[in-house]
């Protein structure tokens, strides 16, 4: 799968307060209305900027803190593509691959705000248009992948009624 | 070769020999969720169809977060949650009851279990010699269903702490000192094992504050392992037949060995807006605050409310700084009023609230203003953590809490206690 979209570029300890801020949390029961204001905590203006398939750009450990899986839902559901970043908090890793949302560990210093990219899920290259440059990375294990191309987890369990990590 | 402890508990969990790096199914021995993340995960049982309780009876919903219903929608959130624990035979630990931390820290976590909870801050059962992880709505669905997740073997780090800790320095200053260490991704993946003659001298209280920090430096599990104190723990708790001897092997293998001597460690703070930015308490020393919060899974415990009103006692509150204080359970607030510790606090200025989580996540009971600071025993100051988003949280011990409530600044706690 080749994802194509603009980078929008975050720094490093983006944390799921910043994702979801604390005073929507009476929204949780209504992930489209919450997801109108995803990453508010972190650029107040983000909603409005992005279309969709666009992509999060982050630094390290992206989505530390809470364990609201409410975070990667809402950046899906906003239409956001994937998030890139240099590593990723465990929590929010393993939320994002259970809701759907693709993830790339890779070295995001190369991708500046606005450029043009292509993220080949399966072959593990981030090819930056706008600057001519790839970025390997180490694709998902098998099983994270499996879990991805179903759907998300609870369609991984619908669909295989167990846990295929073998 | 030998064994850490979450490589014995995960190997004995999923029937295989596991190390480190591997992914294994493992069986699960308590499953639990608060009331901010068990909605979801009851919509996606029941678009799913996958609506039951593989084992109702190691199963538990608690209402923290948002105790009382602060809004009609968490309302209604309670609601859905009671009528779906009835279908679906499991118990709910209703307003009132406490922080679902520590709740199954007094009832349900034995040494050497496995635990999932629907909140980051479940690493704190790590205190007991167990695994206990957090994770999310999607995650806790499928264990509550199955019974069952998947994990990888996490290395381990090692955390060698000797000595005694000196006057004025608690559990909380020892983890946040480790935190600002290794960062705020320092053990991400990781298990943290911490052992040695400061930590064997702990008592299960603040065993628990630190596994509760874990997550603060990445890590999927805190862990103590078990051994008289958490024996005489389960006791007071009637829960001594939960017993179990759970140790690393003598030549288990860690990724890494920090030793720290806890004589050279001093009051810190951790500065806004990253647990990691810990400061010696000298460096931020008189930064006025305006509100003081004594509560959380972290510092919400007898002996942290008992160490804050022995500072206040007789006294009262700076005037210019507010200070709120919430028990973290309905057992800690009986042991307080019985102690007389909740009089010394109303007396001392204090606004006391019923159980819960209060102002820590920003929904209730506390938040902060434009620009205000507020000095927290809590485990997060994220930017916008507490209210609004140009409000500053500095997180710190109980004992320092009290000192910079009696002096309406920061205030080092050598000079009080």
């Amino acid at each position: 799968m080749i994802l194509r979209g603009k980078a929008w570029k975050f720094g490093d300890g983006i944390s799921t307060d910043h994702v979801q801020p604390g005073k929507y949390f009476h929204l949780r029961g209504n992930l489209p209305e919450l997801a109108k204001h995803v990453l508010e905590g972190a650029r107040e203006d983000f909603p409005a900027l992005f279309s969709p398939g666009d992509f999060v750009v982050g630094g390290r450990n992206f989505g530390l803190g809470s364990s609201r899986e409410h975070a990667p839902t809402i950046i899906k559901l906003a239409g956001l593509g994937a998030v890139l970043a240099k590593s990723f908090a465990r929590i929010f890793f393993r939320n994002a691959i259970n809701v759907g949302l693709p993830l790339v560990i890779c070295d995001t210093d190369q991708i500046q705000e606005g450029d043009e990219l292509e993220v080949d899920l399966e072959a593990g290259i981030v090819r930056n248009t706008s600057r001519g440059a790839e970025i390997p990375f180490s694709p998902l294990p098998p099983f994270m992948v499996r879990i991805l191309n179903d759907g998300g987890l609870f369609y991984h369990i619908r669909k295989h009624g167990d846990f295929q990590i073998e | 070769m030998g064994k850490t402890i979450a490589e014995k508990i995960l190997s004995e969990h999923s029937g295989k020999d596991v190390s480190p790096g591997n992914y294994a199914v493992v069986n699960l021995d308590f499953m639990y969720m608060p009331d901010t993340s068990s909605p979801l995960t009851i919509d996606l049982l029941r678009q799913f169809k996958m609506d039951r309780a593989r084992h109702p009876e190691r199963t538990v919903f608690m209402f923290d977060h948002c105790v009382p219903a602060p809004r009609m929608e968490m309302a209604n959130w309670h609601k859905k949650v009671r009528e779906f624990a009835e279908q679906v035979g499991v118990k709910v630990h209703d307003v009132g009851n406490g922080i679902l931390h520590q709740v199954a820290a007094e009832s349900y976590i034995e040494p050497g279990w496995i635990v999932v909870g629907g909140d980051s801050h479940t690493c704190t059962g790590g205190a007991f010699g167990a695994l206990a992880t957090g994770m999310g709505s999607t995650d806790l669905g499928v264990a509550i269903a199955q019974g069952k997740t998947w994990m990888r073997v996490p290395e381990t780090l090692k955390f060698q702490v000797g000595g005694e800790m000196p006057r004025g320095v608690y559990p909380k200053d020892l983890v946040l000192y480790i935190i600002g260490q290794i960062t705020a991704d320092g053990a991400t993946y990781h298990a943290m094992e911490f052992c040695g003659s400061t930590i064997e001298t702990m008592d299960m209280e603040g065993r628990l504050t630190l596994c509760n920090m874990a997550v603060e430096a990445g890590a999927k599990f805190g862990i103590v392992a078990s051994d008289e104190k958490t024996r005489e723990f389960l006791r007071a708790h009637g829960r001594e037949k939960a017993y179990r001897e759970v140790r690393p092997d003598p030549d288990a293998v860690y990724e890494r060995t920090l030793e720290i001597e806890a004589p050279t460690l001093t009051p810190v703070v951790s500065h806004p807006h990253q647990v990691d930015n810990v400061k010696p308490i000298e460096e931020v020393e008189g930064t006025p605050i305006d509100q003081v919060f004594v509560g959380s899974c972290t510092n919400g415990r007898t002996g942290d409310l008992r160490l804050v009103a022995s500072i206040l006692n007789g006294k009262k509150r700076h005037p210019r700084t507010r200070l709120v204080v919430i028990p973290a359970s309905r057992r800690v607030y009986l042991e307080c009023l019985e102690e007389g510790i909740i009089k010394t606090l109303v007396q001392a200025g204090a606004a006391v609230d019923s159980p819960g989580c209060g102002p820590c996540a920003g929904i209730h009971l506390g938040i902060l203003g434009e620009n205000e600071r507020c000095l927290s025993t809590t485990n997060r100051n994220f930017h916008g953590r507490m209210g609004d988003p140009s409000s500053f949280v500095y997180l710190a011990s109980p004992a320092t809490a009290a000192a910079t409530a009696l002096h309406g600044k920061i205030t080092d706690p050598r000079k009080v206690v």
